[in-house]
């Protein structure tokens, strides 16, 4: 693979992909973004507390790369990852019971937004230390590499958490032991209110990875097909050439750092023009401009997500709260 | 004097310090533009300029040790690190270096750095967002470690953190920026290593610090419905600890109840406990008793989260038990 620049690829074509998995993708973005409007909603609410950060506008970043993964791999990622644990397949009830903190929740209530697990779908966490989860997911690609396994480690990471140690430490030694292992950036620009120019020497995180031969790339996040079409390539090339890959998808948050960030750092202007970008609306077009789609259809995946949206509140509501008993449960083994 | 909340005291110290002396700079994730996680910093990017208010990427190691390098020549950086949890990542910088430097070259260098952190529970953050280590560092010689209860305190030993030529950890907490208090109009400063009484009493004595103290002085309120007096000291400092007036009020209450956010084992009640034990055994009519955190790494769940923070009522509870 070959270090490329987002401009100088054209789309990618749909009659690469079937009918059906354009389908998929244009519900399950759908239903993430609906799921994160409501877990807004919830938070104001109060049924949601703690920090809770959303991934409204990166719904193709999440889809198209976790679609081209195999329940053989393992997923790692910061705490910005509602999204992420739905598309790996953790029952959307299970995610909000979670962020309501009951015992039918993916960590028994004791995690919260930031936490998801599902070592059953190897979604092994949400982390909230940034950059920490780095070396751990190289950990992982070394206990695959020591045991022989199939799977690949796929680390996914905000842009901001290029600049802190863990990740350098990470990149070198995941190319000196040569790991199974695959770097996803999202860049949405910011980490928090800081723009990625003030806080990167290098804002194109995707060079970063040149530092330690690792090969990398960078992908319109907005663009499902093309993350899709990269994190195929990728995954293909770290099976074969056994070593890690570095992808850097260009994404934007539409909403803030998180649910209570106004995000006044950023212009009206530039959260509009990135709105036009808006992955679920550009898979959209060029479904109905291909005649593989049309109002009607949108409107009932729409009406489907709403009410699946709404089982997974009624599953949170019914799930109970941990009992107080159970405090010290899972401190040790 | 003006009623003013504990972020708008810190605000203020800052503000004053960097009037004052052009030699003390603030940096940190955010503190800029953004103005800060908890808005501490409000303001002071437009009234400073970059070059003294300096937005950093997330490295709290660099920004530790970029602090440390000023300060060895005589800058006076104040480092906010977004919360105390994120120290973890630069304990290195902060405990084989900030508390070592001055001694390890034979007091031939110094380094006058602050480094401003919030810590604390109480708001759903989890387990990794929730923590109270100010022992981590108040086990370490070289190393002053303060944690303020009130705006008045806040504001006057920010200001004397900023100038002491010690590295100096001030802990904040996030469950207090919106507490308010009265803070004098004209400059005052308070030292760094002094307790004060916050409540005289004659029956008992609370000693806490940061959100402990708090919850003792609430807890003192109610015990005075009853008739019972408590006195309260706060005790501020934790490195040093003040233990002239720890030992003073317990000679004179015979009881005590230490109280504190964070785990109690190996904490910073139980080194009030070891100092009461060396100094004023003789005068106990009781044995001391502490209340704590519960010890299990903090829990999402609201109902869990409740169960593990300490509260008035297990303030109560403890005094009740040895009155
Ligand atoms: C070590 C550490 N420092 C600071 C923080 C506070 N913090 C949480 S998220 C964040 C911004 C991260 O930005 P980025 O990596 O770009 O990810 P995004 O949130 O944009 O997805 C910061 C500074 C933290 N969690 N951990």
């Amino acid at each position: 693979m070959a270090t490329t620049v987002i401009e100088t690829k054209g789309l990618i074509s749909l009659d690469r992909f079937s009918l059906e998995t354009l389908h998929q993708f244009h519900y399950q973005m759908t239903f993430i973004r609906r799921f994160e409007e409501k877990v807004n909603e919830m938070y104001t609410r109060a049924k949601i507390g703690g920090y809770c950060h959303l991934n409204v506008g990166e719904e193709g970043s999440i889809v198209g790369s976790i679609s081209a993964l195999t329940p053989d791999d393992y997923i790692y990622t910061s705490y910005r990852e509602h999204g992420h644990a739905i598309a790996r397949g953790i029952p959307p009830g299970v995610v909000m019971a979670e962020l309501f903190g009951k015992e039918g929740g993916a960590a028994h209530g004791r995690g919260g937004s930031m936490h998801m697990f599902d070592p059953g779908r190897h979604f092994m966490g949400g982390w909230a230390i940034v950059g920490a989860h780095l070396p751990i997911a190289a950990g992982a690609a070394f206990a695959i590499n020591y045991r022989g396994d199939a799977g690949v480690s796929v680390c996914y990471l905000g842009e901001g958490a290029t600049n802190i140690g863990a990740f350098h430490e990470t990149l070198n030694v995941a190319k000196l032991w040569k790991l199974p292992a695959l770097f996803i950036v999202i860049n949405n620009l910011y980490e928090m209110g800081t723009p990625v120019e003030k806080a990167s020497s290098v804002p194109e995180q995707y060079k970063k990875a040149a530092a330690y031969d690792i090969p990398s790339e960078r992908v319109d996040g907005m663009d499902v097909l093309a993350v899709h079409d990269a994190t195929q390539r990728a995954m293909d090339h770290i099976r074969r050439e056994r070593e890690p890959v570095f992808l850097e998808f260009m994404a934007y948050r539409f909403r803030g750092h998180s649910v209570i960030d106004p995000g006044r750092y950023r212009t009206e202007e530039e959260v509009k023009e990135w709105m036009l970008r808006d992955p679920i609306l550009m898979l959209r077009e060029r479904m109905v401009a291909a005649k593989l789609l049309d109002d009607a259809a949108i409107s009932a995946v729409e009406q489907r997500v709403e009410t699946e949206v709404q089982a997974a509140v009624d599953f949170a509501e019914a799930s109970p709260f941990p009992d107080v008993s159970t405090l010290f449960d899972y401190v040790y083994a | 004097m003006a009623v003013i909340a504990m972020r708008e005291a810190l605000n203020q110290a800052l503000r004053e310090e960097m009037t004052r002396d052009g030699n003390v700079f603030v940096m940190g994730e955010d503190i800029g533009v953004f103005e800060g996680s908890y808005k501490v910093t409000a303001g002071l990017l437009k009234e400073f300029g970059e070059r003294r208010v300096v937005d950093t990427p997330i490295a709290e190691e660099a920004i530790i040790g970029t602090g440390i390098g000023a300060a060895m020549l005589g800058l006076r950086p104040v480092l906010e690190i977004m919360t105390i949890n994120f120290i973890l990542v630069a304990m290195d910088q902060v405990v084989n270096h900030a508390a070592k430097i001055r001694y390890m070259f034979g007091g031939e260098v110094g380094v006058p750095v602050t480094i401003r952190t919030p810590g604390g529970g109480g708001q759903q953050l989890t387990a990794q967002h929730s923590q109270s280590l100010e022992v981590f560092f108040a086990h370490v010689p070289g190393l002053r470690v303060v944690a303020p209860s009130t705006p008045k305190d806040a504001k006057g030993m920010l200001k004397a953190a900023i100038r002491d030529d010690n590295p100096v950890i001030f802990i904040e907490n996030i469950s207090l920026y919106n507490t308010r208090g009265e803070v004098p109009d004209e400059e005052y400063l308070i030292p760094l290593d002094k307790a004060e009484i916050k409540r005289p009493g004659r029956d008992i004595t609370f000693i806490g610090h940061s959100k402990g103290t708090l919850l003792a002085l609430e807890a003192a309120d109610r015990l005075a419905q009853e008739g019972i007096e408590a006195e309260v000291l706060d005790l501020r400092s934790l490195r040093p600890l003040d233990c002239d007036a720890i030992v003073e009020s317990v000679k004179r209450t015979h009881r005590a109840v230490l109280v504190e956010e964070g785990w109690p084992t190996y904490g910073i009640t139980a080194e009030v406990s070891a100092t009461l034990m060396e100094h004023a055994f003789d005068y106990l009519d009781a044995p001391v008793k502490r209340v704590g955190g519960i010890e299990v790494p903090m829990p999402y769940s609201k109902p869990l989260e409740n169960a593990v923070i300490p509260s008035v009522e297990r303030v109560l509870e403890a005094a009740r038990s040895i009155l």
